[in-house]
């Protein structure tokens, strides 16, 4: 083989193995970071995993708020209108966050049943529906009761 | 009226784009020196067509012309003035509009600033970014015109422009974004050409350079800007979500970095040739699928516009078209683009094709991170999403190793550096950063930190290793001044942005190491300490805005017992539309930013809210303008000017009108 054709293939494989660690360290990082997204009504027949961390998506159930006066704990309901789970979380909600409001809220279900939220989004323009609670409500068969308008086109640029 | 001219304006620009594609590349492929001197004019006329365009919706805005849709849906009589100017891109519609409208500006730039260049050059340039422009205003005309009316009865008044968008960052971030991703749809067409010809040399990486740096650095602020308007507007704290529309933006930049270092190996040593035509192509497509993903709807998102499939389906089939035609044609013609292949394992050249592999990869596993989601949703109907943790874990050691090769890259020399020459000139260098960044933390905070000490070494590893490089250049200079006089603009450039790199490292790892956060409930009159400040509320009380009502709170900061400053942030309601959004107050510091948001009222007048104290915040925005800086300066370089001179007189006297595709380059 002619030196410079050693050089070449010595690039080559060089390449060749930083580009397949790169994928395996990239799909392996991959695996541990998928937040699985579930319904409350997938939630409420147990297809979650216990102790597992996931996003759950639903509607705030009308007066469902329940504001402590003297913390920023906060407990309400999400629902899709046919199974509901109470959340628990501790901050301050997103300015979007009211009741009828589709939500997204990340965390995990507590021993009691709690969905005890590490962080809950609400998205920034009030004619728009997160796909995530627009599955979540078309899955429970009730995403056409027109709860939200249906053309939710409006941009945050 | 107006209205209807500007969508006449729209379908006349559209016929010259159709001339623009087809003529001067049939003329630049037949040798018909009238065909590609059209290109010129035909740029000119689309320019000023869509142009007109852009100005009459923006002057339908400043009158309230609320009988057109888009109007209606984004503006409002009660909206200040420089938004509705401004909202002309506030939604899908009118950003497109833009968009389209920075296009044809690139074309009339490259118009008039390709004077030297061949013509021939230039026809094809100009032709396939007109090719692209039909595609663009098609997809305009077919499914998002701007200037669609409300019939029969026009509403008295509008739906506002989403609060959130009612700021400054707004006025500046999307044109300077768009600028900067269009810029590369300019690059593109010059690799695009120089397929078409089959000429792919130095003087084609000289004429490509400036260009290709402009884009860069106008992309690099406009994504700077929006982090830091996301920073101070969206109020989470911090300054880059790795949401779905941002990722595009910075996948974009990635391949654009890539390329600008490719393009330098490939004018000066004549290599790396068809890697830097596929890095303009990924660079370009990554450009379309940011347009894709903000307006198909696809991912969840801040940013996402209308969930409109024919949009959606439609900008895939002009990315389809584009970036497959352009890898059709490289397949077709990269055979004709080999370069010789010499050069050392420890070279400059060999350093560099490291970073193009670690930008790369970086790219790709952004790439892989915001398109997974969506591929596993449709192969297995589950909803996933993917975290920022995911992204950190690739990125922050890519980013670092990136670091370490760009402190030996500039010191180093083309084709083959002895490993002993590298050692004298860095081994101090290593030794002083690496001391530094373990002693600076430790003198400083008390504590050792394995990441505040990396991040630190790294940055004073680039900056020595730079310092270092410029006393080798002017050591045999008489003097200082002489010897800095001497390097020329595109060095310059290149360690101005090599700094913003170092400054940049410092202020984002820094801040993710060192930041503290609380949210509290506070009555008036009480205190709570963080990070070394104390924040007292004093209270809160009503405000009334032009198209808003809101409170807004005073809170005393001080440090130790030292009174500092007052801090107001605000609730806000938009009238209109009904949105209420919250107002940061923000003391922006050099070392430091202290940053409050308000939350809700609770009981007995006390408010909740979280207050942020960040160190080193503001170093991401100052690293990002001294990269765009670094971009342009190296783009000033007389080098280009000269080269394209000496073009110029070369072909007075020897240039003979090429037949187009004969000339090969040599190998």
């Amino acid at each position: 083989m002619k030196p410079h054709r050693r050089k070449k293939l010595g690039i080559i494989i060089f390449i060749t193995l930083g580009l397949s660690a790169a994928v395996g360290l990239t799909l392996y990082a991959l695996k541990q970071n998928i937040n699985m997204f579930f319904t409350p009504t997938q939630v409420a027949e147990g297809e979650v995993p216990d102790g597992q961390h996931f996003r759950i998506g639903g509607m705030v159930k009308d007066g469902s708020i329940a504001r402590e006066e003297d913390s920023l704990s906060v407990n309400f309901v999400t629902t899709d209108f046919v199974s509901e789970v109470p959340i628990h979380y501790v901050g301050i909600l997103p300015d979007l966050f009211r009741e009828g409001q589709g939500i997204v809220a990340e965390g995990r279900v507590d021993s009691s049943g709690v969905f005890q939220a590490s962080k809950v989004l609400a998205k920034h323009d009030e004619n728009y529906m997160s796909p995530e609670v627009k599955a979540a409500l078309d899955a429970a068969g009730t995403g056409a009761q027109g709860v939200m308008p249906s053309e939710g086109y409006k941009p945050s640029y | 009226m107006l209205p209807e001219l500007g969508h006449f304006a729209l379908i006349l620009a559209l016929c010259l784009c159709l001339l623009l594609g087809t003529f001067p590349l049939y003329g630049a492929a037949n040798g018909n020196a009238r065909f590609m001197g059209l290109a010129r004019p035909l740029v000119a006329g689309i320019f000023v067509f869509i142009g007109l365009a852009y100005v009459l919706l923006t002057y339908s805005f400043a009158i309230d012309d609320f009988s057109v849709t888009y109007i209606q849906q984004h503006s409002n009589s009660l909206l200040p003035f420089r938004y509705k100017l401004t909202a002309v891109w506030g939604g899908h519609e009118g950003s497109f509009l833009l968009w389209t409208f920075m296009l044809a500006g690139w074309m009339l730039a490259v118009a008039i600033f390709s004077r030297s260049m061949p013509l021939e050059f230039v026809a094809r340039v100009l032709g396939v970014l007109g090719l692209l422009s039909v595609g663009y205003l098609l997809f305009m005309l077919a499914t998002s015109n701007p200037f669609d009316r409300i019939v029969p009865l026009p509403p008295a008044d509008g739906a506002d422009l989403n609060s959130a968008l009612q700021d400054f960052g707004f006025i500046v971030h999307p044109p300077t974004l768009y600028m900067g991703y269009v810029g590369f749809s300019v690059v593109f067409a010059f690799a695009m050409a120089a397929l078409l010809s089959g000429r792919l040399d130095a003087a084609w990486a000289r004429w490509c350079r400036p260009w290709a740096n402009v884009a860069w650095a106008i992309l690099t602020i406009g994504i700077a800007l929006g982090s830091w308007w996301a920073y101070y507007e969206l109020g989470w704290g911090g300054w880059w979500a790795w949401d779905p529309v941002e990722n595009p933006p910075l996948i974009t930049w990635l391949f654009g970095t890539a390329l600008i270092h490719s393009l330098a190996v490939t004018e000066k040593r004549g290599i790396f040739k068809s890697w830097t035509v596929m890095l303009a192509i990924l660079a370009f497509a990554g450009s379309l699928l940011g347009t894709f993903i903000t307006r198909s709807g696809l991912l969840t998102s801040v940013h996402a516009f209308a969930t409109d499939p024919e949009r959606g389906v439609f900008i895939l089939a002009i990315l389809t078209l584009s970036v497959g035609g352009a890898l059709l044609l490289f397949a077709l013609r990269a055979p004709l683009l080999r370069g010789r292949f010499g050069f050392g394992i420890l070279s400059r050249e060999m350093l560099l094709l490291v970073n193009n592999l670690i930008l790369v990869v970086s790219a790709a596993s952004v790439f892989l991170g915001t398109l997974f989601p969506m591929v596993y949703q449709a192969l297995t109907d589950d909803l996933i999403s993917i975290g920022p943790p995911y992204f950190n874990a690739i990125f922050v050691p890519l980013m670092a190793l990136l670091a370490l090769v760009l402190g030996v890259g500039p010191i180093s020399r083309w084709k083959k550096t002895s490993g002993r020459y590298l050692s004298t000139q860095l081994l101090w260098v290593g030794v002083i950063s690496l001391g530094l960044g373990v002693v600076l933390p430790l003198a400083i905070t008390l504590e050792f930190g394995l990441g505040a000490t990396i991040t630190i070494a790294l940055a004073l590893w680039i900056l020595l290793s730079a310092v270092r490089d410029i006393k080798n250049k002017v050591a045999n200079k008489k003097t200082l001044s002489a010897g800095l006089a001497s390097l020329p603009l595109s060095y310059y450039g290149m360690q101005i942005a090599h700094l913003g790199v170092a400054i940049m490292v410092v202020g984002a790892a820094l801040t993710s190491v060192y930041s503290t956060e609380k949210s509290v409930l506070l009555s008036p009159g009480e205190r709570m300490s963080l990070g070394g400040y104390a924040f007292e509320f004093v209270g809160a009380k009503p405000i009334t805005g032009p198209n808003f009502r809101g409170m807004e709170a005073t809170l005393n900061v001080y440090r130790g017992d030292e009174f500092l400053r007052e801090l107001h942030p605000e609730r806000r309601l938009y009238l209109a539309s009904g949105t209420p959004s919250t107002e940061m107050a923000i003391d922006a510091g050099f070392w430091r930013d202290l940053f409050v948001t308000l939350g809700e009222e609770k009981g007995a007048a006390s408010w909740s809210m979280t207050i942020y104290v960040k160190p080193f915040v503001r170093w991401v925005w100052l690293g990002a303008i001294f990269m765009c800086l670094g971009g342009v300066v190296a783009a000033g370089d007389k080098r280009y000017r000269r080269a394209l001179e000496k073009h110029a007189d070369k072909k007075q006297s020897v240039d003979v009108p090429s037949a187009g595709s004969a000339e090969v380059v040599p190998r």
